[in-house]
């Protein structure tokens, strides 16, 4: 069995890490498993390993001419860095990232701090939503002076809507 | 503020106060944030790093918390200033790497560092002692909602703030402490602490971070994870986890003085007797001998008014922190013979250990009683 990393020398240090019920497997020469301080517990994480190995063949699910149309970058970047380009590589390779994402993160969807901007993004379109659905309701039921009041509001909310 | 000032006033938590401060010796949390639709520092190129970091330098100065704050460029700061602020956790080694187009703005107290095209634009950080992760939290919070009326910051509804290692998307954040454990070491249980830590998810390094060497006894546990779980939620898990880690080292030095008392004197014997005769030592033997220094100190073998000169000495007998303050660049011999030198004078006039005073605290049963502010 040949070493992940190198991918030359025969692998004599095998690893294996649970980790929520999921398990991760490596396998390591012993120059490799050197320079990557297995040897060493205290400096090692298997999921920084794996980040390096399975992140790229991961990536490669994406169409292998992807392009970033915002900064440029490609799959082929990501495998040499593990970085990605630009926010909005995240869109671009959002199909290879989400199962990479999956196996690194205790979820797939983030549920912490929501910037302002977004909080009052989220509430306008909540609000949008709720008029949309009166303005309906209001034109089945040919109630059409709260349509035409309803109309105005969805028509203010939405300057609103492009200006946040 | 120049960086005379920053070498002259010692940083809040290293004066080792706080809640469990016997044990935690700094906690620490920083949040990753980006520009919408700029290149990461690691890819752009060194016109747009500058132009990103001509956008948010100005708006990091201007903060309220920013005010007579320590600001520089890292072209302009020497290899030696970096590496001291490496050695004071004020910048990652991977920033003290960057030159052009990357800065980093401080405050006076340095609890808070921010660190400009680092691997991400912005890497706001706040650094506590003891064990307070919840207001290290806070603090970089706040800063993190002024800038974020400022600065367009890169966030999907879905994924949270985007970072350029999916590593840390979601939250950006690292929350961390750094716990002292020569308890757990001695007594060879501090492998069976790690794995089980590592097991739920929770990441144990060494003193600077990945893929560094645990040395002093010193060990960095922080969240691994930073996607599907609150930053609270995180928080509150690491902080549970750590306080778990402080029982088991306050149970493994309660076993070592009832069990192995005679190696643990012994150890303690040879720590003084090392530092306070040799002219030359290296850092990592001086951090090793320190940090049995410290135990002794906590377990009442030294008076606890000496704990001072031994928490200063982890910081001063530091490679950059020895040159710096000797205003010379030294080859690694001359370094090991002024550190032992610099240790030898500040222990001048440090008592021998005693050993009686222990045995008896610990049948008070009043040795290192933990106490929990948070």
């Amino acid at each position: 069995m040949l070493c992940d990393v190198c991918k030359c020398n025969d692998a004599t240090v095998f690893l294996t890490q649970i980790l929520e019920g999921k398990m991760q497997k490596v396998n390591l020469c012993d120059a490799c498993s050197k320079e990557k301080g297995v040897q060493d517990p205290t400096g090692f994480a298997l999921a920084d390993l794996l980040l390096g190995i399975g992140a790229a063949e991961e990536i490669e699910k994406c169409a292998p001419s992807e392009r970033c149309p915002v900064c440029g970058f490609t799959q082929a970047d990501f495998k040499k860095t593990g970085r990605l380009g630009c926010s909005s590589c995240y869109l671009t390779f959002s199909e290879g990232l989400g199962s990479l994402l999956k196996a690194m993160h205790k979820g797939t969807e983030h549920v912490g701090k929501l910037p302002q901007r977004a909080h009052r993004a989220l509430e306008l379109s909540d609000r949008m939503r709720s008029l949309t659905e009166n303005l309906q309701k209001a034109v089945t039921e040919e109630n059409y002076e709260t349509a035409a009041s309803l109309r105005d509001q969805i028509k203010q909310l939405e300057h609103e809507l492009a200006a946040a | 503020m120049k960086f005379s000032n920053v070498m002259s006033t010692g940083g809040e938590w290293l004066r080792g106060e706080g809640p469990h401060h016997q044990i935690v010796i700094s906690s620490r949390v920083r949040l990753a944030r980006n520009l919408r639709n700029r290149a990461f520092p690691g890819w752009a190129k060194k016109a747009e790093r500058t132009l990103v970091l001509e956008q948010i330098k100005p708006r990091v100065e201007e903060l309220p918390e920013m005010q007579d704050s320590f600001s520089e460029l890292l072209q302009d700061l020497s290899a030696l200033e970096k590496q001291v602020l490496v050695e004071r956790h004020l910048i990652s080694r991977e920033h003290a790497a960057k030159s052009i187009g990357s800065a980093v703005v401080m405050n006076r107290r340095q609890t808070l560092s921010i660190m400009v095209n680092e691997e991400d634009h912005l890497r706001m950080q706040s650094i506590r002692s003891g064990l307070q992760l919840k207001s290290a939290f806070k603090l970089v919070d706040k800063v993190d909602s002024t800038l974020e009326g400022k600065l367009d910051f890169a966030y999907d509804p879905k994924l949270g703030y985007l970072t350029a290692c999916p590593t840390n998307v979601g939250t950006g954040m690292r929350a961390s402490a750094m716990l002292h454990l020569p308890g757990l070491v001695l007594s060879e249980l501090i492998n069976q602490v790690i794995q089980a830590v590592n097991k739920i998810g929770l990441a144990v390094r060494g003193l600077y971070g990945e893929g560094t060497e645990a040395m002093g006894n010193l060990f960095q546990i922080s969240n691994q994870t930073t996607l599907g779980e609150k930053e609270d939620e995180i928080i509150g898990r690491l902080s549970k986890v750590i306080e778990t880690i402080i029982e088991k080292e306050h149970d493994a030095r309660q076993m070592l003085i009832q069990k192995k008392s005679n190696t643990l004197w012994d150890q303690i014997g040879r720590a003084y007797g090392v530092l306070t005769f040799a002219h030359a030592m290296t850092s990592k033997e001086a951090l090793n001998l320190l940090s049995i220094m410290k135990l002794g100190i906590d377990l009442g073998a030294f008076p606890e008014d000496r704990r001072l000169p031994i928490d200063e000495l982890f910081i001063d007998t530091q490679p950059a922190h020895l040159q710096k303050s000797s205003q010379q660049k030294l080859n690694a011999e001359e370094r090991d013979q002024l550190r032992a030198q610099i240790i030898r004078e500040r222990l001048n006039v440090f008592p021998k250990p005693d050993i009686s005073k222990v045995a008896r605290e610990s049948e008070n049963g009043s040795t290192a009683a933990p106490t929990n502010n948070e």
